[in-house]
């Protein structure tokens, strides 16, 4: 089965991955990912029905930290790669209109 | 005739837990703080940071699942809702959508006089976003990322609530009940606690459900009452006008009173879940939470049954004591300190709520101290100081917290108990009041009471006025 | 000479630290006009960290086989105040507030860094073409690719500009690009060197390891950065961490398993004659060898473009042009400022992960894509298992070709991401692998030898890897002509 990827797909992803792209990366795009879904869909040829989905190799569980302040004054680390900053804080265009 | 709709409403309840750190890193939940002061990689999502698990959030969230009667997931993952925000220093928030931490539950709330069960959907655990302040000036808006990271549940109700009366009632349940557990200080004003309404009207006696609008930024229970009203009007005019409601996240703008949606081609709210591979998962053994809920505190209920036996609290007070964790604590604490259950419940049922209601102080704001009101019990009880003296240093105790005993001797409040200093002063009342003696001792008894009132008066007040009542009466007898 | 052996000269006192340093960066400068296997070069901070550790090695504070060593670091990795870039513009000016525990565990041990390498963007690639600061070249062959995404660290170490390196591995990245460039690259069992500080492309695959000069090299560095760490919580505890004690010239009754699919079509004739004559060698010294059928090798690749790129795509919204690294100069409004800074941002080929990663998990495809590839990938960890109940490791290429070409290889994705047939699965299952090289094909470009050990049983591998040296000249005595002459 061949996947087809239609424009509107490409322009859903790239909203949804804050790309932008040119009409030919477009379309490279679309043609990339029609022959990878294609590759990906072999995986159908496997039954994995009643087979648990493995997120995690090994069964480590209950990592945890105890409750207590280990930080200090963090400011100035987190600023310090700042592309724009105003009032020791990140600045970017207005969130709301 | 015209058609008669019902409202059905669900809440998504959002509370930040009273940890004294962040969910996945060790910088503090403080509130306040200069911008960006309480961050780390973590929290800020630097490249290559990675989160670890607050133990406390678990056992927080495990303890509110249980008192709302869920079922807890005794294995149970965090997943990552992706979307861009510049609040959301990842741009995916670590939070919980297939395997929540508990489930099916529900709590009983009282409204219009009658019990109703509301059921909760699920609850989960998950990180809050920074704080986005907007340049007034500037087409710029500002991140701090303080609160970033702070542990939040988020407890999904399912559609059960009918009326704006029921909600109230259910989020003051689940205050009351998180509260009593300190999981939270619940305070809508700061945030702490937070509800999205979920909204739909259908015609009385239908089956289906209408189509739901979801409304965000509600922070007060007010604000929370008034975007119901005005969901519900709005909804009832589109269908009444044969239009359609569309099912959209809205903003309420209470200033306005209106709600507006907040569409854009760039919110896809497609979050692209999956497990986060950052973080392993949570078995909750039988034996954790066996622990957890032999930790769990006295409730509501059981508390009032308490005060009713224990301390002859007549049940409508033993009602509005427990109505708050604050009272509750204020009330015990007092007692434990004097011993005088009713008396300590009679500042709290009289003068607090008169002043809370006068100053319009939120009961969890109140500032006094068990100690000073346990002193200030003490110094009526003793007869140092005569009850209208004693509303007024309470008064300084409620603004101000003071010390009863130092202001009492400061102030020379004291109640004058040497009895010739008291009855120089009668004797010269009654000298000043020919008119006010004869019509006593005419038979007119209450004329006695502007005597009293003049000598209280001459004292400063610090007279036992049945003291100076007895005396009068003595004195005229002669 | 070995970064084991030059730490010996230097505790002997026949080497200075200094001197070490500066023989790195006379090789440096004599070849990275050719190589380019840096991005970073940081001499005066690595010329003032040498002096401290010889102070600290002639006080007697710094005892290790690695004290005062030269590593270069890959370019994903976190240095505090060292610019850190993943070899993409989007991170063009980084400098973390923070150093990675594995190159915080280096420091502790003495060694010095010189300098970040360069790799693929975002460790997305298998031929370090798609750094935006230049392609590195083989050093064996200027016109080849090194591989990737490690190999700038790999190139670095074949070319003798640093003692050994550190190179991360999420499908192949280590052990591939060893292979190319004929040296020896360590990919542990996921969870044994901390990932705190490397940053992230596909969380539960990723792991940091060592590349180096010979095996001795490998384990001797595996020993310095594996460890338990409280601040990633997908960190193993494990029972032991003694790994050079596995260095022992033995592998009587090791049982060999080799996948005939492994050594089936696809598989250059050189390169499978090279590793079946390596393996026969440890036949020889007393190994049993025998041929088996491992299941499901064609579905690691999907499985892996699958469950990749949508870790992918999740880690990488955190460059948004807030916080740190590039933003567009020009963009109006909020949304338009993250997908100019983005767009601007990332390479061809992150982009085209970023977009399969985020289709594959958006509305309506999680469960068809990337459920399916979670359970292939326990289908895949069961396969291994049934494996290694029967042997000891499982040996074959590292890849099925030597190097290409430099341009050959980004004109056609999918057949690249074929070559990473033989090690993609082993991050799936979180299993350690190794590259030995074991020859050259008729132009000259090494071959690698992959062994494959079970989850937690590297000494295995270092075990038969060691043998194998010891049985052979050492392949790092036959380094890059451009790395022995200066
Ligand atoms: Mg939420
Ligand atoms: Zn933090």
């Amino acid at each position: 089965m061949a996947n087809v990827i239609s424009d509107e797909t490409i322009e859903y992803v790239g909203i949804l991955a804050k790309l932008e792209l040119s009409e030919q990366e477009k379309e490279d795009a679309k043609k990339d990912m029609e022959k990878m879904l294609d590759y990906i869909d072999t995986l159908n040829e496997l039954d994995t029905s009643g087979i648990e989905p493995m997120s995690h190799v090994f069964p480590v569980n209950n990592v945890f930290r105890e409750d207590e302040v280990t930080n200090g004054d963090g400011r100035a680390n987190t600023l310090k790669n700042a592309p724009l900053q105003k009032n020791n804080s990140f600045e970017v265009p207005k969130t709301i209109g | 005739m015209a058609k008669q709709y019902e409202t059905v409403i669900g809440l998504e309840v959002h509370v930040e837990l009273a940890t004294k750190t962040k969910i996945f890193c060790g910088c503090s939940t403080a509130f306040g703080g200069a911008p960006n002061t309480h961050t780390c990689p973590v929290c800020t999502g630097m490249p290559g940071s990675l989160p670890v698990l607050n133990k406390k959030v678990v056992e927080y969230a495990t303890a509110v699942g249980l008192a709302t009667n869920c079922k807890i997931t005794q294995v149970c993952k965090f997943d990552r809702k992706n979307y861009f925000y510049p609040d959301n220093p990842q741009n995916y928030q670590i939070s919980q959508l297939y395997l929540p931490i508990a489930r099916d539950g529900y709590v009983e709330i009282e409204a219009g006089g009658h019990q109703k069960k509301i059921r909760i959907h699920e609850m989960h655990m998950e990180e809050d976003a920074g704080k986005l302040v907007h340049d007034e000036w500037d087409d710029t808006s500002l991140v701090d990322y303080n609160r970033s990271g702070v542990p939040l549940i988020e407890i999904v109700s399912e559609p059960d609530m009918r009326s704006a009366d029921e909600v109230m009632a259910y989020l003051e349940k689940l205050r009351l009940i998180i509260q009593y557990l300190g999981a939270s200080d619940c305070k809508l004003q700061e945030g702490s606690m937070r509800a999205d309404v979920n909204l739909s009207i259908r015609e009385v006696g239908a089956e289906e459900f209408g189509t739901r609008t979801e409304m965000k930024n509600l922070n007060s229970f007010k604000a929370i009452a008034r975007a119901i009203d005005g969901e519900r009007a709005r909804q009832i005019e589109l269908l009444e006008e044969g239009k359609e409601v569309i099912q959209e996240t809205r903003r309420w703008d209470d200033n306005k009173e209106y709600s507006y949606a907040m569409r854009s081609k760039e919110d896809a709210q497609d979050y692209r879940y999956f497990p986060e591979p950052d973080l392993v998962p949570i078995v909750i053994s039988d034996e954790w939470i066996a622990k957890i809920r032999t930790a769990q505190p006295e409730f509501q209920t059981e508390k009032m049954e308490r005060y009713k036996k224990e301390f002859e609290i007549p049940e409508y007070d033993a009602g509005i004591l427990t109505g708050s964790k604050k009272m509750a604590d204020l009330f015990e604490a007092t007692t434990a300190i004097c011993g005088k259950p009713k008396k300590v419940s009679n500042w709290l049922m009289g003068e607090t709520l008169r002043l809370m209601k006068e100053q319009g102080v939120e009961v969890d704001d109140l500032k006094f101290s068990p100690e000073n009101l346990a002193k200030l019990v003490n110094l009526v009880d003793s007869g140092d100081i005569n009850s209208s003296v004693a509303k007024e240093v309470f008064e300084k105790i409620f603004t101000k917290n003071i010390d009863p005993d130092k202001y009492v001797e400061e102030q020379g409040l004291k109640t004058v108990n040497d009895d010739g200093a008291l009855k120089a002063v009668i004797e010269e009342i009654i000298a000043k009041n020919p008119k006010a003696v004869a019509e006593y001792k005419g038979g007119k008894e209450k004329a006695i009471g502007a005597l009293v009132g003049q000598t209280m008066k001459a004292m400063q007040g610090k007279a036992n006025p049945a003291k100076v009542n007895e005396m009068l009466k003595e004195m005229l007898k002669a | 000479m070995t970064a084991v052996e030059l730490g010996q000269k230097i505790k002997a006192k026949e080497v200075s630290v200094m001197e070490a340093v500066e023989a790195a960066y006379a090789q440096i400068e004599a070849v990275e006009q050719d190589v380019n296997s840096f991005v970073t070069i940081d001499k005066e901070s690595a010329k003032k960290r040498a002096e401290e550790v010889q102070r600290l090695i002639d006080d007697g504070a710094l005892t290790g086989p690695l004290a005062g060593v030269p590593v270069a670091i890959k370019d994903n990795m976190c240095i505090k105040d060292m610019l850190t870039t993943c070899s993409s513009r989007i991170l063009e000016h980084f400098k973390p507030a923070f150093s990675s525990e594995a190159v915080l565990a280096l420091e502790k041990a003495g060694a010095v860094v010189i300098g970040k390498t360069n790799m693929d963007e975002f460790a997305m690639g298998s031929t370090t073409e798609t750094s935006y600061y230049g392609a590195t070249k083989n050093p064996h062959a200027l016109g080849h690719v090194p591989g990737g995404s490690s190999g700038g660290s790999c190139a670095a170490v074949a070319a003798g500009e640093c003692s050994f390196a550190l190179g991360s591995d999420t499908g192949g990245s280590i052990r591939q690009p060893s292979s190319f460039c004929g040296v020896v690259g360590l990919k542990p069992t996921y969870g044994t060197v901390s990932r705190y500080g490397l940053i992230a492309y596909g969380s539960s695959l990723d792991q940091i390891g060592p590349v180096a000069k010979d095996v001795t090299d490998c384990a001797a560095i595996l020993e310095v950065i594996a460890g338990h760490d409280k601040k990633d919580s997908t960190s193993v505890k494990r029972e032991d961490y003694d790994f050079t004690s596995a260095l022992v010239d033995d592998v009587k009754d090791l049982k060999i398993g080799l996948p005939k699919d492994y050594f089936g079509e696809g598989l250059e004739p050189e390169v499978k004659e090279a590793v079946l004559n390596a393996v026969k060698v440890l036949e020889e010294r007393g190994a049993i060898v025998e041929e088996f059928d491992l299941g499901l090798v064609q579905y690691a690749i999907p499985a892996y473009y699958v469950i990749a790129s949508a870790e992918a795509s999740s880690n990488l919204e955190r460059f948004d042009g807030v916080k740190y690294g590039h933003r567009s100069a020009d963009y109006e409004g909020l949304h338009n400022m993250y997908k100019k800074t983005r767009s601007e941002g990332f390479g061809a080929e992150v982009k085209r992960r970023i977009m399969l990663g985020s289709f594959v998990l958006s509305s309506g495809y999680y469960d068809a894509y990337y459920l399916k590839a979670l359970r292939t990938k326990a289908l895949i960890k069961a396969e291994f298992d049934k494996a290694f109940a029967k042997y000891d490791v499982i040996i074959g290429p590292a890849a099925p070709t030597t190097a290409p070409e430099l341009g050959k290889s980004l004109g056609d994705p999918m057949k690249m991401y074929l070559g990473d047939i033989y090690t993609i699965s082993l991050n799936l299952a979180g299993l350690p692998g190794m590259s030995v090289p074991v020859g050259k094909d008729s132009k000259g470009l090494p071959i690698g030898m992959q062994i494959i050990g079970d989850c937690f049983q590297e000494k295995k591998i270092i075990r038969a890897g060691y043998t194998y040296e010891c049985a052979t000249e050492k392949q790092y005595e036959q380094l890059a002509a451009i790395g022995k002459e200066a």
